[in-house]
């Protein structure tokens, strides 16, 4: 039987969300609410109707539908459409979001299928769910895009809404059972690329094993036009890119600690 | 580059493109003289080639390294009266228009007047072709529905092998006599014509040779009075390989060169061939020479590299000849088309990329001219680093090399009836098409506006910008039933325009085959010495005609659009949508919206506007190939159109895919622009639900933003996606790296720059969709990256 979900979109010719060339599915909610976020309109769960700015006309706002039902027959089949380009590449399907374990059931047919064809998975996950959930998806996922943010709990709490301790345990639950993770770390000026924030990262890694692969997102402009556009307030203000030395500074300290560090987007 | 070439590229560039009327006085002279009354047509022909490579000014650059202008000086473009003239209106259209001018003094106005056009004028080939083509043909062209290549340029289109570097031209007329000695004049009815063709292919060998040695005098003249004591030597040794090549074979990489330069002086002279020759497999041919130089020392790799650069050059000095009339509109670039190929097979099927594949991509990079134009052969054999080093090229912005799929090639060239052998050797040339290099005569005679068919139909016959009937009476649309019916009505149009085009086309092939026969070119391509015939009346091994199917997005949408909104969905009625049209959508903006928002498009891997595809591509295809020529060969099709998109969107007033009246066509393959919103996978997909080995040659752009290249990840999976789109049989890909300016164009004219896509990690958008302030601060680092 086909499940059904609630996606914002899907994207093809991916090419920054794990290896290969990749079709990305954006699913819709997430239960943290980060300050920087790329695809603020995929907060909430359900198909919502909110008011934007009306780009058309240039002035003035009207009403726009984000979200939309989708059953996993419809996702496979669109899946499906480039897999010359997955074989070519190494790529495969990427589940992003929003937090895509927040539709577990829809989310857990997708993999199964995805498996019975071979194809290879990604989850693009804020870490904040539930070991259950990660149980359940043991097997079925080729790689975890695991975010990761702030190490001061208070801090967190500030910037995503929530906690990080779940998302820690969660970290740790997944490398314990053996499956692939690289993790991503956005680099938001003054608040997640801060030399306390790196350096307690780096500590807390140290005591992990299993993650060799970082990605470092640099800071970009862009939530700030999605912000606009949804008329949502922009708390982080207009912060300026990092200079690329910065970002190969940051680069060097994990390169220096053995890992596999890559540079996104 | 060094000093010299710098400054050699540098001249070239700052050279205004002028007109020339040294070769048109010439040849008025010569045939003014009567002498060739006295011949066969053929040989008067090559003695008018002898006449004119005796007597043209010899132009030697200071510090070339390579000799040999096509007119007095770099970028004197000449005329070609015998073919067409040129008006004292064309004259000022081109000396006066804002792109793509001609400096045209008084002096050469006057000339033009006095001398030139009474000789030719009811001479020249465009005249009797006018006269000749019939009421039917002039209307539909007049209309816009089809251009014809061969009204003021010569069916050139080939590209030349290997065999000048293994055969000089004193090689060559051994060959010639012994054909001439073999000819039975007792049993074989075409012996005399045989006769005569191949003395006239003789003729302009010699012709050739004497052009040759001009030079060397002038060289040695030169190294006389040189002071500098390098340059001097440099000149000795210049003059020297000026009396070797090309009268012997070539057995250095510096002779190789300048032998190829004077063959291409003399096609370019002999003839105005469209799509001009050019050297082809380049990589292939002058490899032997360059890893010999290198082994006796009498080359380096920075010398091979110099000479190349010298080459390339030479190149950028040979605007393609100024057009008139229609031509001139549909045809408006300086660019001749040389298509250098890089990469692909060897005639066994190995790996042919070598060193010096590299180094001419190098050359290209660096060069950076609009002349020649380049691109890479990718088999699936090719390794990945050959295909990146293109890629990094491409990435910078400058729009070349395109990438050719050479397993597609071959695999086209073979199902047209070419040996593996001679497909292998082949490539693309022109634009994209496909080709049997040295061996084929590939035609191309004229581009087909296949929109305009469907804008007759929708008028039962009627062309709506002039009111009158120029196609058969198929039927009032309002009364179709089905949409079927309505495509059965599109495809008896098709036919009825495809069969005056053919038609024409048998008649013009006819005149240049008695008129303008070229010995000079039947030299070049096999078997013209063999068949005693020339290349313009069937004497390759090889011969093909082209109509070019043009706005194969357009129509596809708009046709999708009528089957859905008229006949599936039954939104709008079909005498409403034809109100709509008429009136350019002035009161349907809500209409208009609906056509094009809210209705399928090709380019988004969508089954239902991709099928209307697959028909429209099945009618094309199945009314045209295998059609005979006059040459013993056949009609072919292939989907390119230059710049012909422009042009056809200008003669056609609105359509129901929601284009507005006299804008652009789509081009190529490519969807119609803005059309595509599913990224560039989707775009592949659609585009290779054409049966491409079908073809001769497929033409698709996309478009980029820099940052989707950015680092090496980018280069690799755009290698992916090309390979992808090539193991689905797609024939060419072609990649605009969209500039600040482009995005500037988006930023005030979003409507047609919908598809553009900005990408960054976790996020991507379309560039229409953001505000400006953030389109503004894309467009500055776009700027600071390119």
């Amino acid at each position: 039987m086909s499940e059904k979900g609630i996606i914002s979109d899907i994207k093809r010719y991916a090419i920054n969300d794990g290896p290969g060339i990749r079709t990305t599915v954006f699913f819709k909610g997430c239960p943290l609410n980060c300050w920087w976020c790329h695809n603020p309109e995929n907060r909430h769960c359900g198909v919502e109707h909110l008011e934007v700015e009306d780009r058309e006309k240039g002035t003035g706002t009207k009403m726009e539908i984000v979200g939309r039902e989708i059953s996993s027959d419809e996702v496979i089949s669109l899946i499906k459409k480039d897999r010359v380009y997955y074989d070519e590449s190494g790529g495969g399907v990427t589940f992003s979001g929003g937090e895509p374990t927040l539709q577990m059931r829809f989310l857990l047919d997708l993999l199964k299928r995805c498996r019975e064809l071979n194809i290879h998975t990604v989850v693009d996950t804020s870490g904040y769910t539930t070991m259950g959930n990660l149980n359940r998806m043991k097997d079925l996922v080729d790689l975890y895009l695991f975010d990761f943010k702030v190490m001061d709990i208070e801090k967190h709490k500030l910037y995503t809404g929530l906690s990080n301790t779940r998302i820690k345990e969660n970290l740790e639950y997944l490398l314990g059972i053996g499956n692939n993770v690289e993790l991503r770390l956005p680099l938001i000026p003054g608040i997640t690329d801060t030399n306390e924030n790196i350096t307690e990262i780096l500590e807390y890694l140290s005591t992990l094993s299993g993650i060799s692969d970082i990605c470092i997102l640099p800071y970009n402009i862009l939530h700030r036009d999605k912000l606009k556009r949804f008329l949502l307030e922009n708390k982080l203000g207009n912060l300026a890119v990092q200079e690329k030395s910065v970002i190969t500074d940051l680069q060097d300290r994990f390169l220096s600690k053995g890992y596999n560090v890559r540079i996104g987007g | 580059m060094n000093d010299r070439i710098s400054q050699l590229r540098q001249q070239s560039l700052n050279a205004i493109p002028s007109v020339s009327l040294e070769r048109a006085e010439l040849l008025t002279e010569f045939y003014k003289s009567g002498e060739a009354d006295k011949v066969s047509v053929p040989v008067a022909r090559a003695r008018a080639f002898h006449y004119l490579l005796s007597r043209k000014t010899i132009c030697i650059n200071t510090g070339e390294l390579i000799v040999g202008e096509r007119g007095p000086e770099p970028k004197a473009t000449p005329t070609y009266p015998e073919i067409c003239t040129h008006s004292q209106k064309d004259f000022k259209i081109l000396n006066d228009r804002e792109k793509i001018p001609f400096r045209i003094d008084k002096k050469t106005a006057s000339i033009q007047n006095k001398t030139i056009n009474p000789f030719w004028q009811g001479r020249s080939i465009r005249d009797r072709i006018l006269n000749s083509v019939g009421e039917d043909w002039l209307k539909a062209y007049e209309a816009g529905v089809f251009t014809e290549f061969m009204e003021q340029r010569a069916p050139g289109h080939t590209v030349l092998d290997d065999k000048i570097y293994r055969k000089g031209i004193h090689d060559f007329q051994k060959e010639i006599e012994n054909q001439i000695d073999q000819l039975d004049y007792y049993n074989d009815p075409d012996a005399t014509n045989k006769h005569d063709e191949l003395r006239a292919i003789s003729i302009t060998g010699d012709a050739l040779i004497v052009f040759a040695e001009r030079h060397a005098e002038m060289l040695e003249s030169l190294a006389r009075a040189e002071k500098n004591g390098n340059r001097k030597k440099e000149l000795v040794k210049m003059a020297r390989i000026c009396r070797k090549v090309p009268a012997n074979k070539p057995d250095t990489f510096w002779e190789a060169l300048q032998y190829y330069w004077f063959v291409h002086l003399g096609v370019i002279t002999e003839l105005n061939t469209w799509d001009s020759f050019n050297p082809g497999r380049l990589d292939q041919h002058l490899l032997t020479f360059y890893r010999n130089d290198l082994k006796s020392g009498v080359l380096t790799e920075v010398d091979a590299r110099e000479l190349l650069q010298a080459f390339w050059i030479k190149f950028n000095n040979q605007p393609a000849p100024p057009k008139v009339g229609i031509t001139a509109k549909e045809s408006n670039t300086y660019t001749d088309f040389c298509l250098i190929n890089v990469g692909g097979v060897n005639e066994s099927g190995q790996d042919a990329v070598n060193e010096l594949s590299f180094i001419i991509l190098d050359i290209i990079e660096e060069m950076r001219l609009l002349q020649p134009s380049s691109m890479v052969q990718i088999s699936r054999r090719n390794p990945d680093n050959f295909l990146h080093r293109a890629l990094k090229i491409i990435r910078t912005g400058y729009g070349q090399p395109s990438v050719f799929n050479s397993d597609a090639i071959i695999q086209e060239l073979v199902r047209q009836g070419k040996s593996l052998q001679d497909a292998r050797n082949g490539g693309a040339s022109g634009c994209v098409e496909a080709g049997a290099f040295g061996k084929e005569s590939y035609v191309l005679t004229g581009y087909f506006n296949i929109p305009k068919i469907l804008e007759i139909t929708m008028y039962n016959g009627i062309d709506p910008e002039s009111g009158n009937l120029i196609g058969i009476q198929s039927g009032d649309v309002g009364s179709f039933k089905t949409f079927g019916d309505f495509l059965a009505a599109f495809h008896s149009q098709l036919k009825y325009f495809i069969d005056i085009k053919i038609k024409g086309n048998r008649i013009i092939e006819k005149l240049w085959s008695e008129l303008l026969p070229s010995p000079f070119m039947s030299l070049l391509i096999d078997d013209c010495i063999i068949n005693g015939k020339d290349y313009n009346a069937g004497g390759a091994r090889y011969n093909s005609s082209y109509i070019q199917g043009v706005g194969l997005g357009s129509v596809t949408d708009s046709l999708t659009s009528i089957k859905y909104n008229v006949y599936d969905k039954q939104h709008v009625s079909m005498k409403d949508l034809l109100k709509a049209l008429k009136t350019n959508f002035e009161k349907s903006g809500d209409l208009r919206k609906l056509l094009k928002d809210g209705t399928p498009k090709y380019g988004n891997d969508d089954d239902y506007a991709d099928d209307i595809l697959q028909d429209v591509f099945e009618m094309y295809f199945q009314t045209i190939d295998g059609r005979p020529n006059t040459k013993g060969g056949a009609y072919r099709v292939n989907l390119l159109p230059t710049t012909c998109h422009v042009y056809f969107g200008s003669v056609i007033g609105a359509l129901p895919d929601g284009r507005y009246a006299g804008v652009p066509l789509s081009e190529g393959i490519s969807p119609v622009q803005g059309a595509d919103r599913n990224g560039p996978t989707a775009v592949m997909n659609s585009a290779a639900k054409i049966d491409h080995l079908r073809t001769g040659g497929t033409l698709l752009n996309q478009k980029f933003t820099p940052q989707v290249l950015a680092r090496e990840e980018g280069i690799i999976k755009l290698g992916q996606l090309i390979r992808s789109y090539f193991k689905m049989d797609g024939h060419h890909i072609q990649f605009n790296v969209v500039t600040a300016e482009t995005l500037k164009k988006a930023q005030k004219n979003p409507e047609n720059y919908r598809d553009l896509i900005v990408r960054v990690a976790g996020y991507s958008d379309y560039f229409v969709d953001l505000t400006d302030d953030l389109q503004s601060e894309i467009i500055k680092r776009t700027e600071q990256l390119l």
